[in-house]
């Protein structure tokens, strides 16, 4: 089987926690498959991730950085080919979307998006899990050698230390001008930091109507915690963007994680399954944040804050 | 500007999700359909940049069952144009399947800008937007928002973790998955849809048959083996506030 091709990317000019992921199961089936491990990385930033990945072939493209989707994507599927990749892993994140479905549609190669878990069977395929309706359903496939897979951040851990020092060959790609990086815009910094907060009160769909938000923010209060919410509430305009958990917002860690009307969708379980404790409120009982939750209710939040805010009023 | 809109619909996941016999796919005669929630900040981004610069707005479909009323409210919110692309379809195609048609459909039917959800809750074999620019070898990117059209480039941001974002400009004809919309989608009284359907006329295009490219084997499909399912408290809102006191007591966690 030819390499197994990891794409590297960076998150505060490291290598990004879902990388090492790749890089540790890339490392574990290459040595079942007999085969390589090829890191790739875009521009001279990469560099020093790409020598601690432990791969077998370390490959720098030359030019690549900053990110433009249209010249990773040439610089990939040129890998691809050269190497007759027998896999091709990338974190299902812009990235990943962006370079995943693209780069196996151009060189006729199976795709699967959303893996959470991906083993070798016997006979030279592979097996994947993925999750599905908004991690409602998980769709085992088959995985054919020289499939593009786009693995859910988290899906399983990363080796704690690999041997560094891997040689790094530098790559250069055609200049790509379709399309070109006009700027950088850094993250919103808001009021407050999420991050840092040891208790989120955090709001989702299911807060229903902007002023319903005056109950979340009275809750936070009497708790002392700060209220976070996830992508659909930012996207209605409820609440700014640096108050989004999740995919596109932030990864947050807080003693305690307070869901309210949140479903659960792979996107926002990705920034706060990490919690302490984590307790979830929704009226579907079947919603999937249930399953990271460690206490649970079905009753309807817009009684449950006024109620609660009340009680920790009256004790505290 | 030509702009086409891509939308699909796909299973309602308020509804439980039923599975047929072979336990490999979803029952889908027994499910109800809702429009895809991202193809729907693709089109209201869409509705906004012809409000904005007088682009030209078609929505697209392929005609996979009971499609009409998707692409009449298309209408009714403000586009322009609608066309179904007939053929053999029904809702089990599989994603790359239906970019394969979309892209033999887009590649000579002279759009400038091709915008479509980021994602659908049911595209296990990839992304919409990423399959078509990698069929169609045209420039495309994910996770986008806040599109500008002029009569030049197309500019665009991209989201990535952590809040981090970046603007692009790019040649068309491009493809965009579009994350968010500036403005949360409109909504469309039934009553003007239906309104819309008596008046309007859907434009039937004869698309290509379904092809065999790369489609997965799905082995099994199931609900996830919960991992450990949370403890659930039992009761009304006053009893879950108790033992959510309760629990911030024992853990220390008041203010």
């Amino acid at each position: 089987m030819g390499p197994i091709i990891v794409v590297v990317e960076l998150q505060n000019d490291a290598m990004s926690p879902a990388t090492g992921e790749l890089l540790t199961r890339a490392r574990q089936l290459a040595q079942a498959r007999s085969t390589r491990v090829v890191a790739l990385g875009f521009g001279e930033a990469a560099r020093s991730a790409l020598a601690a990945s432990g791969a077998d072939d370390a490959v720098l493209v030359v030019g690549a950085d900053p990110y433009v989707p249209t010249l990773a994507e040439a610089a990939l599927r040129q890998m691809v080919r050269e190497t007759s990749a027998g896999l091709v892993l990338l974190a299902n994140t812009t990235m990943g979307m962006d370079l995943g479905a693209a780069t196996a549609a151009a060189e006729g190669r199976p795709m699967v998006a959303y893996v959470t878990s991906l083993t070798a069977v016997e006979g030279g395929e592979f097996t994947a899990t993925s999750q599905v309706y908004a991690g409602k359903l998980v769709a085992e496939v088959a995985v054919p050698e020289g499939s593009v897979l786009t693995v859910l951040p988290g899906s399983w851990p990363a080796d704690d230390a690999v041997a560094g020092g891997t040689p790094v060959r530098e790559v250069a790609v055609a200049p790509e001008s379709a399309m070109e990086l006009v700027r950088t815009i850094e993250p919103e910094t808001g009021d407050v930091d999420i991050t840092r907060a040891d208790v989120l009160v955090s709001v989702g769909r299911g807060i229903q109507d902007p002023d319903n938000l005056e109950l979340a923010d009275e809750l936070a209060e009497a708790l002392g915690a700060v209220v976070s919410c996830s992508r659909p509430v930012v996207d209605a305009g409820w609440l700014p963007r640096a108050r989004q958990v999740g995919k596109s917002g932030q990864t947050v860690k807080p003693k305690l994680y307070l869901a309210l009307g949140i479903s659960g969708a792979p996107e926002h379980l990705q920034g706060m399954k990490d919690s302490e404790i984590i307790v979830a409120v929704n009226s579907d009982p079947a919603a999937p944040i249930f399953e990271v939750a460690h206490y649970g209710a079905t009753c309807d939040i817009l009684e449950l804050m006024p109620l609660l805010t009340e009680l920790l009023g009256e004790a505290g | 500007m030509r702009i086409a809109v891509l939308v699909k619909d796909v299973p309602d996941l308020v509804e439980e999700l039923e599975l047929d016999e072979s336990g490999r796919a979803l029952a889908v005669d027994d499910l109800s359909y809702v429009p895809s929630e991202w193809d729907d900040q693709a089109l209201e981004e869409a509705l906004l940049l012809k409000e904005a610069s007088g682009a030209h707005v078609s929505a697209v479909a392929l005609d996979t069952g009971d499609i009409d009323n998707m692409l009449y409210a298309a209408l009714a919110k403000g586009a322009d144009r609608a066309v179904k692309l007939v053929g053999d379809y029904d809702r089990t195609m599989p994603g790359r399947q239906r970019a394969r048609i979309l892209a033999d459909y887009l590649a000579d039917a002279g759009y400038d800008l091709v915008m479509t959800g980021v994602q659908a809750v049911d595209d296990l074999d990839g992304q919409i937007a990423g399959l078509l620019g990698g069929m169609l070898g045209w420039p495309h990117a994910s996770v986008v928002r806040d599109v500008a059209v002029g009569s030049g480039p197309v500019s665009f941001v991209q989201e990535y973790a952590g809040g981090r974002m970046a603007e692009f400009r790019s040649a068309t004809p491009l493809v965009l998955g579009v994350q968010a919309a500036k403005k949360p989608p409109r909504y469309v009284p039934i009553a003007r849809i239906r309104q819309v359907s008596r008046s309007a006329t859907l434009e039937e295009v004869e698309a290509g048959a379904p092809s065999a490219e790369s489609t997965l084997a799905v082995q099994r499909l199931y609900r996830p083996e919960a991992q450990g399912h949370a403890t659930m408290w039992e009761g009304d809102a006053a009893e879950v506030a108790a033992a959510l006191v309760a629990l911030l007591d024992e853990q220390h966690l008041r203010s």
